[in-house]
């Protein structure tokens, strides 16, 4: 048994800049843990642009991002075993992993952070009749073919969900020669980024139908068309407007799920909504000294929120390091109308890790304009006013020690605004 | 002959309003853009529809058979995009590799350098 102050699982974005944070924060020793043969988790595959406007002022592709933070890691003395999958995680904060070169490794942690990512839906998730014939791929995965091992999942091409995943690999699949016939958005608004939709939709003339879905998958050796159809307000799809569209693949983009297999496994209380665990100011989950960041905590758009959030984390570490654990009692913090949740679910005003508290939330519809309202038991104690908010960017806002201090609860509204600009902030 | 107008259709993505913005062509020369909601739109249109530019992004083998990541230095001509992957796919880099260095120069004759985003050793 090995003894070790702070163990990160996972050596995506989220672990890595938490490891850095931590050395620079002056821990000493930190060992990140990785199942692949290199550091960078997602990021490996992303060779598209669009990483890094926040924190370098750069648009980098995903590989340069994870480089830059491979290199401060190493730089900075942090251990990165790799090719080693953990398997075990208990509420005590041991740890048990397993690879090729020394079998079972079993650790004991002071301090864990977990940064295990996300994985994609699959079809099964989301129910589409039909066989189940070759060619039906997630776009993640068809990402890795293209980019990482080389050959290309299919020639003709209908994608279903307009994800940004799905989008990048429209158009990369389409520059590599295959022809890409539509992507199929149930909503009735795209959950991408306009710039995507421009960059990789328009450019290419590739169409997006919304209000779209696949209603059946034609083929039983390999995928030989799909049946779309259009949907109603209630999302079910009106057969009179069903059409086969013959097609050799389809790429499902149609959401991600944070990986807590093992944050269940050291009874961790997980959040219904966002899949990840509940986390505190600090973002602790519920068992002491674990903590959590990136996809495994709330499914990010953004690397560069992945890095601050991560950074927050080490933070968290090193204060609870400081404090040898001690207990803080919680206020609550909830999701009102007009948002699907808020990160942190609880937070201790007096052990906050710096003069502003981050929270992190996802609206429920696109709202050209809206006004967010924070609202503790005295009533509303903050309001901003937001334009363009969809569900597929991340708000986040902080708030200040001073106002925070002495609340009981918080509970964030985002209400809808008419066009007139009001002068009133 | 008379010159006949093009209507064409831009997105901005300049700012998260996403404004759609109308081009009216005639006789190549741009006569009316409307749609837009500020200034930045109207350059952003007008270069859309005279010379829009795109970085790419894509992948060249190793020696070693794996793929290399790799970006033009700069943004390329949107018409080039087909013309510069095809050059590519021929193009083989010995390793080790810098991320940042050059693997391939004046890519589809544009002038521009098509770089490593990864190191390999
Ligand atoms: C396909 C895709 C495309 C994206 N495109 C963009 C984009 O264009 N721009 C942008 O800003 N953001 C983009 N994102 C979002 C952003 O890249 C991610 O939010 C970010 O990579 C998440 O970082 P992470 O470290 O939390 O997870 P990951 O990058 O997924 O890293 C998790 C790591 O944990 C490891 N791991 C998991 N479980 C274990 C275990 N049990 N034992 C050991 N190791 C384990 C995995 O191997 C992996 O390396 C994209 C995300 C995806 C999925
Ligand atoms: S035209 Fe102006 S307001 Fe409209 S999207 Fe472009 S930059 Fe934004």
């Amino acid at each position: 048994m090995q003894n070790r102050e702070l163990v990160i699982i996972g050596g995506g974005p989220a672990g890595l800049s938490a490891a850095v944070e931590a050395r620079r924060l002056g821990i000493e020793d930190v060992l990140v843990i990785d199942r692949e043969s290199e550091p960078g988790g997602i990021l490996k595959q992303c060779i598209h642009t669009g990483f890094g406007l926040h924190i370098f002022k750069e648009e980098l592709t995903g590989p340069e991002y994870a480089e830059r933070f491979i290199r401060k890691a190493e730089a900075l003395g942090v251990e990165i075993m790799l090719d080693t999958m953990v398997i075990e995680l208990t509420s005590d904060r041991r740890i048990v992993a397993v690879n090729g070169r020394e079998g079972l490794v079993e650790i004991q942690a002071k301090a864990i952070i977990l940064a295990m990512g996300c994985r994609e839906r699959t079809r099964g998730a989301i129910k589409i009749p039909g066989f189940r014939p070759a060619g039906i791929f997630t776009a993640g995965t068809a990402q890795r073919f293209v980019n990482i091992e080389g050959y290309m999942p299919g020639c003709e091409i209908v994608i279903l969900g307009s994800g940004d995943i799905g989008l990048i690999m429209a158009r990369r699949l389409t520059l590599e020669g295959a022809k890409v016939r539509c992507v199929v958005e149930i909503m009735p608004y795209s959950n991408g980024l306009t710039r995507n939709i421009v960059q990789c939709l328009e450019d290419y003339s590739i169409p997006l139908l919304l209000k779209h879905t696949v209603v059946n998958i034609h083929g039983k050796k390999r995928v030989e068309g799909v049946t779309i159809a259009e949907v109603d307000d209630e999302m079910k799809p009106i057969m009179e407007t069903a059409q086969f569209i013959p097609c050799d693949t389809l790429l499902l983009s149609v959401g991600l799920i944070p990986e807590n297999e093992l944050s269940r496994m050291a009874g961790i209380e997980i959040d219904d909504v966002t899949g990840g665990p509940v986390v505190n100011q600090r973002l602790e989950t519920s068992v002491p000294g674990i903590f959590a960041c990136g996809n495994v905590l709330h499914v990010h758009d953004l690397v560069d929120f992945v890095t601050q959030e991560a950074m927050e984390a080490a933070r968290g570490v090193a204060s609870y390091l400081a404090d040898g654990g001690k207990k803080y009692d919680h206020i609550p913090v909830t999701a009102g109308e007009g948002l699907r949740y808020v990160l942190p679910q609880r937070i201790n005003v007096e052990a906050m890790t710096g003069e502003k508290q981050n929270f992190f939330m996802r609206c429920a519809r696109p709202m050209a304009r809206a006004r967010l309202y924070v609202e503790s038991e005295r009533g509303v104690i903050e309001s901003r006013l937001l334009s363009h908010v969809k569900p597929s960017e991340m708000i986040s806002i902080k708030l200040g020690r001073d106002e925070l201090k002495g609340v009981k609860m918080l509970k964030f509204i985002l209400q809808e605004e008419g066009d007139k600009i009001e002068c009133n902030d | 002959m008379s010159a006949t107008t093009e209507k064409r259709r831009v997105t901005c993505i300049v700012c998260p309003s996403g404004c759609r913005i109308n081009v009216e062509i005639e006789g190549g020369k741009i006569i009316e853009i409307s749609g837009n909601q500020c200034k930045r739109g109207a350059d952003y249109a007008t270069t859309e529809v005279t010379q829009p530019m795109r970085v790419l992004t894509t992948t060249v083998r190793l020696e070693n058979g794996r793929l290399l990541p790799v970006k033009t230095s700069h943004p390329i001509p949107k018409a080039l995009l087909f013309d510069a992957i095809k050059e590519l796919s021929g193009v083989v880099v010995k390793p080790p590799v810098k991320m940042g260095q050059v693997v391939y120069s004046n890519v589809a004759g544009t002038g521009v350098d098509v770089v490593a985003t990864r190191s390999w050793d």
